[in-house]
């Protein structure tokens, strides 16, 4: 984790380039949020030939269903969900140039090899440190689906957000290397 | 006989689901502290700073550390000698965790139905509720969210009687490693052997309620824990799964008599933000 790279969205295929695995950034600008429920009405809206409600070129889908902002607050807490459940989903829009996804834990080897053909990159975030993120959240608003409450597709403004690039384009994963070098043998 | 109103069992429910979305219990932050002083890998210890930074800032704002913030599952201890007064248990106790979602500020993460219609019933309700007759006057409430990051990582396996010892410890194992970083490691890993399927699965959810990192009464059991525990960890899975020596903070096992031809097995993963909390009325 030697220095922290600054990213700006949103990302072109040659800011991600420079990414690997590993590396400890934050990300400020414009994210999107979403999870099981808008994924599916996305997939399907293009099945349908409809369009996606937002554009996804060159952005970031946040996995997450945020808690109700308390009176005061810009978002509710606000940490990753797991990402895996989106593996079925998330080539679809990596086709539609979707850069980036932030979430937590493994992804599939169908995401992985999306990433690399298409040039996005997979960013973690701290599961669980849901008040810690929200810290990070300056403007919410919900631009699709609203009638999916907590999963509805959120416009956030997100001000240095703290990630670690868990999978880079070239399809180095953390998750294998991290293992990898403290598995102990039996 | 002891009368316990409703009301009293709604407001105590209310107040739970909301404490324990917020503060995480002193056991489970301990064993956090302790992990971060002992883990080696860079990524590792990066996590658990942040986990324990947010610890600190849910408690000072009373603000929800994770925004997954549960289905409610409620144990309830009810003494043969109290009465319920003033309405039905089901209905207090939902009551309570409508009450305590809403006003709370906590994420409503229920739907409908699993299958046919996966529409969000708005209030967190209904919650999962076990109830329990025990000797005495009193009543005791225990909440306990679970997420479903760790729930959905959990298994059941029904060993044959000749599995054995053997059998137990590589179900557990396989099912902490096929977790992998999924369930928000470190976690604390929910044991129940013996009984029958669903007694199982109970008894590791019970064994998640327990403070963490105490240890099962009988030494063999205790024993199996920590045996367990160290296996788990040298799985190198570590926090968030990024790789590292703390992959769980605690192993509870809890056991029960079964039948001759049965060894069933169940394991129930909760995330670091292990929570419960409990009230005596």
């Amino acid at each position: 984790m030697s220095g922290i790279k600054k990213l700006t969205t949103p990302l072109t295929v040659e800011q991600i380039k420079n990414l690997k695995a590993g590396d400890q950034v934050t990300i400020t600008g414009v994210i999107y949020t979403a999870r099981d429920a808008a994924h599916k009405n996305m997939v399907n809206a293009l099945k349908e030939g409809k369009a996606l409600p937002i554009d996804v070129k060159d952005q970031i889908i946040y996995y997450v269903g945020p808690c109700p902002a308390k009176p005061g607050q810009v978002i509710g807490s606000c940490g990753p969900t797991t990402s895996g459940r989106m593996d079925a989903y998330a080539p679809v829009l990596l086709e539609q140039g979707l850069r980036g996804m932030i979430g937590k834990g493994p992804r599939s080897a169908e995401v992985v090899e999306a990433m690399k053909r298409c040039g996005a990159v997979y960013f973690a975030a701290i599961g669980g440190a849901a008040a810690v993120v929200a810290s990070s959240v300056k403007k919410a608003e919900v631009v699709a689906y609203p009638e999916l409450g907590p999963e509805a597709i959120r416009r956030l403004e997100v001000e240095d957000f703290p990630c670690i690039v868990a999978i880079d384009a070239e399809g180095n994963n953390l998750y294998e290397l991290g293992v990898k070098e403290y598995k102990v043998a039996e | 006989m002891r009368e316990i109103s409703v009301e009293k069992i709604t407001r105590t429910v209310r107040d739970l689901c909301i404490e324990a979305a917020c503060d995480l219990p002193q056991d489970v932050e301990n064993l956090l502290r302790q992990a971060k002083e002992r883990e080696e890998s860079q990524f590792g210890r990066y996590s658990l700073e942040k986990i324990i930074e947010n610890v600190e800032l849910a408690r000072q704002d009373t603000v929800p550390m994770c925004q997954d913030t549960g289905l409610a599952v409620i144990f309830v201890e009810i003494g043969q000698d109290v009465y319920i007064a003033g309405g039905n248990l089901v209905d207090a106790i939902n009551e309570g965790v409508r009450q305590g979602y809403t006003d709370g500020y906590l994420r409503k993460s229920v739907v409908e139905d699993p299958v046919f219609n996966r529409k969000n019933t708005g209030d967190n309700t209904p919650a999962v509720i076990h109830t329990e007759i025990v000797p005495g006057d009193k009543l005791k409430i225990m909440v306990l969210p679970k997420g479903a990051g760790s729930e959905n990582m959990g298994a059941l396996k029904m060993l044959k009687p000749a599995d054995g010892l053997k059998g137990v410890k590589e179900f557990v194992l396989k099912t902490v490693a096929e977790a992998g970083g999924n369930p928000c490691p470190p976690i604390v890993v929910g044991v129940g052997i013996g009984g029958t399927m669903e007694k199982a699965t109970l008894l590791a959810k019970k064994a998640l309620a327990r403070k963490a990192g105490e240890h099962h009464p009988d030494p063999k059991y205790k024993e199996l824990e920590l045996e367990l525990l160290e296996k788990i960890n040298k799985l190198g899975i570590g926090p968030q799964g990024f790789g590292g020596r703390v992959t769980a903070l605690a192993v509870h096992i809890e056991s029960y008599p079964t039948h001759i031809a049965t060894l069933p097995v169940a394991v129930n993963l909760n995330c670091h933000a292990a929570r419960h909390k409990e009230a005596i009325l």
